[in-house]
């Protein structure tokens, strides 16, 4: 089948992936449109880090295969998408300025007008050392370094952990005006459901290393008859 | 705006009828212009393509009508107010009727009851 004319940025299938003492993902088949917004939802533990990884193309499966756009993974992959991780992965002696200047020599298709343009929008001083940064503000700047990437396929890992409600409605803002119509598709893990919520196009529910439900987020509020939020109390009950 | 996310109907439908509300309320107008799609997702952190979907979709009802370049305004249609008001009121008697068949009454108690609440409520004014 020609990947590129079904319209999937993502195609998954028979992903496993076991760590020495657990069974991550027990055997994911997945299909996610271009041009969407996906929410990664899910318990701790219930494998979406593991799943953001190997899109990302930072670990492999056990076993299963993986199409980014139609293509097998491979070197050129990470030039078509943007991860941000949950781990702190900025170093604490640069300033935000130095830090986004580091992070655009990485990437041909840095866009450092729109790091800017983000940096003021979400009041970050440049010239702050990211050690001194607040756990919200850092996040920010995490965020604004994954947006600020001109790639078909962002993936962001918790975006909103551990972040004040102010930083959380900036976050969330940011990632809607950003987000490029028809050429993008963004999958973001949350357990922020009730604000996240307007943004989503598509929910996947995870639940021990599967898929539990994945459909458009309009289509499960019309199935369930309740918001995300609600959902999520049922299938995790 | 009030979106509800757990009203079975989808988003984008609730937008175009908060629009419809809004014009009946006399808060827009026709001719107006409303906001771009940009605009409207980020004003409201809705998801771009819902809000291209209701755009759409009050294009395709004719409430709506996209200028190149301009932007997007209320169709400029004096039929337009009159023909939304009494779509709208239809509705909201539908639904009043149904609650009240819910209840077990019939028309005859729904037009009394109806008569009697109005005139009560007229005399408080």
């Amino acid at each position: 089948m020609d990947m590129e004319a079904s319209g999937n940025i993502v195609e998954l299938s028979g992903i496993h992936k076991r760590y020495i003492l657990k069974h991550a993902l027990t055997g994911i088949d997945l299909e996610i449109k271009k041009g969407r917004i996906v929410g990664l939802l899910g318990p701790n533990g219930s494998g979406k880090s593991t799943l953001l990884k190997i899109l990302a193309g930072l670990i492999h499966p056990t076993s299963g295969t993986v199409r980014i756009d139609g293509r097998a993974p491979d070197a050129n992959r990470k030039k078509q998408i943007a991860y941000l991780p949950e781990i702190d992965h900025l170093y604490g002696w640069m300033t935000v300025d130095e830090t986004l200047r580091f992070i655009a020599g990485f990437y041909d298709d840095w866009q450092a007008d729109k790091a800017d343009e983000l940096l003021a929008t979400m009041n970050l001083d440049g010239r702050q050392k990211v050690r001194n940064l607040s756990k919200g503000l850092r996040a920010r700047l995490k965020l604004i370094v994954a947006l600020s990437r001109s790639v078909p396929l962002v993936l962001l890992d918790e975006p909103f952990s551990g972040i004040d409600p102010s930083s959380r409605a900036k976050i969330i803002r940011s990632i809607v005006s950003e987000f490029r119509t028809g050429e993008q598709t963004i999958i973001l893990s949350t357990h922020s459901v009730s604000e996240s919520e307007p943004m989503f196009d598509d929910v996947m529910f995870l639940q021990q290393g599967s898929v539990r439900l994945f459909d458009s987020a309009d289509n499960l509020r019309s199935d369930y008859g309740c918001s995300l939020e609600n959902i999520w109390e049922k299938v995790y009950a | 705006m009030q979106l509800n996310f757990n009203n079975p109907q989808p988003i984008y439908l609730q937008m175009v009828d908060e629009t419809k509300r809004a014009l009946v309320r006399g808060e827009i107008a026709p001719g107006d212009k409303i906001p771009s799609l940009k605009e409207r997702a980020q004003m409201s952190n809705i998801n771009p393509n819902t809000v291209q979907r209701a755009y759409q979709e009050m294009e395709r009802e004719g409430l709506t009508e996209t200028l190149r370049g301009q932007g997007t305004f209320i169709k400029n249609d004096p039929e337009l107010l009159l023909h939304l008001r009494s779509e709208m009121a239809h509705i909201a008697v539908k639904h009043f009727i149904e609650e009240m068949h819910g209840l077990g009454i019939e028309a005859a108690e729904i037009e009394r009851i109806l008569r009697d609440q109005l005139s009560k409520e007229k005399k408080e004014g």
